[in-house]
């Protein structure tokens, strides 16, 4: 039973109470590639991404990582969410410890790498995002763009196989911003799977396999970046393409 | 004798005090043991009832929060004379040590409880979010995450809550445990002068001015910038 695609998401529906916030996904990403999803506030976005890694129970259907049934009952999920790296919007880091130290805790309790072994992995995994050197930093010590390519080797450290972006720089000064792109970018060329939640349209034209759009709590249509960006189908993805651009 | 001297000699007299100073020594150190017995037990308790809370059990949960509410509003003194004067009529009877030992225990326990959860609730979902993400279980989470960012907020709450309720082990006069307060009294009515009253006095400051300043030191120490 292989499944060609690295995350499988069907039927997904998610609900807060009476509200429906996810009202029947379909959404699937092949190996390496790169899905951008776009969307108005509040249409679904987070949710969708932290159901992937069940940080968010769906109500129904079924999300499918690396072959395996996230929703099925007996998975450890624990296991499963290393193989699922999740970056977020306000990075997240643990303010009362290192950059090393925020990428060791998982090495160690996760995986249980001895000390040395996991000090060892972290270094490798900061200087893959250029943090090498801030390795004893604390996360105050540290501008945005910083701490959020701490948080990108907190989350590679485990070598995942599929990576979740959730607005990664838009809590970021714009001068920041190209420094936390460009090590997607070199993650992109690398070989990563990523879904990435984000308004940055130039690095989605650049990069982007696929770009989807969100509305309401459905997909409402998905292509290529320049069919998105210069022809889409329809009027909602048109109209906040328009709002995005201006903005 | 003009007021002064007759001042001096009510609370300041130096026979008084050299006869009633073994006395008062004694109050303090079983003081000292009785404070460090409930600090540690009643910070233990407290953490580990917010530790259980955060698991969700809903029914345990109840069980907790109604320990917490009735502790809390209970006056120590209440609980003390109930423990020692009515449990023996079932069958349970325990020193007067025992009994203060266990009421502010319990008391600290309560209010350390609800401190520890505040302190636990405060933290962003963010920090649960990015460690769950990567793995970690939801204990591994409250141990390496959020507990010690949670401790930083409680260090002066729990600080201020700790001294108001060690200060109770004066009510162990009410129960016959020879604590400061139950020495001073007692030497103030064999020798008919108030001079061990200072005495002890000076011996709860003695105990716990360095517990305030201690307390001060922990809060400026834990206190780190937040981002
Ligand atoms: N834990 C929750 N409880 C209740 N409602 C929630 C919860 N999380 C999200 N929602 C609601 O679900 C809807 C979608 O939220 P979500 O965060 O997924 O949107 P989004 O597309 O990421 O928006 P944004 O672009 O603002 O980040 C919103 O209306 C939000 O209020
Ligand atoms: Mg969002």
């Amino acid at each position: 039973m292989t499944n060609p695609y690295l995350l499988d998401v069907r039927g997904l529906h998610k609900s807060f109470g009476h509200t429906e916030v996810l009202a029947g996904i379909d959404f699937q990403v092949a190996e390496r590639e790169l899905v951008f999803v776009i969307g108005p506030s509040g249409s679904g976005k987070s949710t969708l991404l932290r159901c992937c890694n069940l940080l968010e129970e769906p109500t129904s259907g079924t999300v499918t990582v690396d072959g395996v049934d996230l929703t099925a009952p007996g998975v450890d999920i624990n296991k499963m969410r290393q193989r699922i790296g999740m970056v977020f919007q306000s990075f997240n880091l643990y303010p009362h410890m290192t950059a090393s130290g925020n990428v060791t805790l998982a090495l160690r309790k996760v995986l249980k790498q001895g000390r040395a072994e996991a000090a060892e992995t972290a270094l490798a995994a900061l200087e893959r995002v250029g943090m090498a050197d801030k390795a004893e930093a604390f996360p105050n010590e540290l501008s945005g763009g910083q701490q959020q390519r701490v948080a990108i080797a907190r989350a590679l450290a485990l070598e995942p196989k599929i990576m979740l972006f959730d607005e990664p720089t838009s809590a970021l000064d714009p001068e920041l911003v190209g420094s936390v792109l460009k090590v997607m970018q070199d993650m992109r060329e690398s070989g990563m799977t990523m879904v990435v939640v984000s308004h940055e349209m130039q690095f989605a034209r650049a990069a982007a396999d696929r770009v989807t759009f969100i509305d309401g709590g459905l997909i409402v249509e998905e292509g290529p970046p320049e069919q998105m960006f210069s022809n889409p189908t329809f009027p909602r993805t048109r109209e906040f393409l328009a709002r995005v651009a201006h903005a | 004798m003009n007021d002064w001297d007759r001042f001096v000699f009510s609370f300041f007299n130096s026979d008084v005090i050299e006869q009633y100073l073994p006395s008062i020594v004694d109050g303090f150190f079983l003081t000292c043991l009785l404070a460090i017995q409930i600090v540690v037990a009643g910070i233990a308790l407290g953490l580990v009832l917010a530790l259980i809370r955060s698991l969700k059990f809903t029914p345990v949960d109840l069980l907790i929060v109604l320990y917490a509410d009735l502790l809390r509003a209970l006056p120590p003194l209440v609980l003390i004379i109930l423990f020692y004067f009515a449990l023996p009529s079932v069958g349970i009877s325990m020193s007067g040590f025992t009994v203060v030992w266990l009421t502010l225990t319990l008391v600290l326990g309560a209010f350390a409880e609800e401190i520890f959860r505040a302190g636990i609730v405060s933290i962003d979902k963010g920090q649960w979010q990015a460690a769950r993400s990567t793995g970690l279980t939801h204990i591994q989470t409250l141990i390496s995450v959020v507990l010690p960012q949670a401790i930083r907020i409680t260090v002066p709450p729990l600080t201020n809550r700790t001294i108001a309720i060690t200060k109770n082990t004066a009510l162990g006069s009410v129960v016959g445990v020879g604590e400061i307060l139950n020495q001073a009294t007692t030497a103030q009515s064999f020798s008919g002068n108030a001079s061990p009253l200072m005495l002890g006095a000076a011996a709860y400051l003695l105990l716990f001015i360095p517990v305030v300043v201690f307390g001060r030191w922990i809060e400026t120490r834990f206190a780190w910038k937040r981002q």
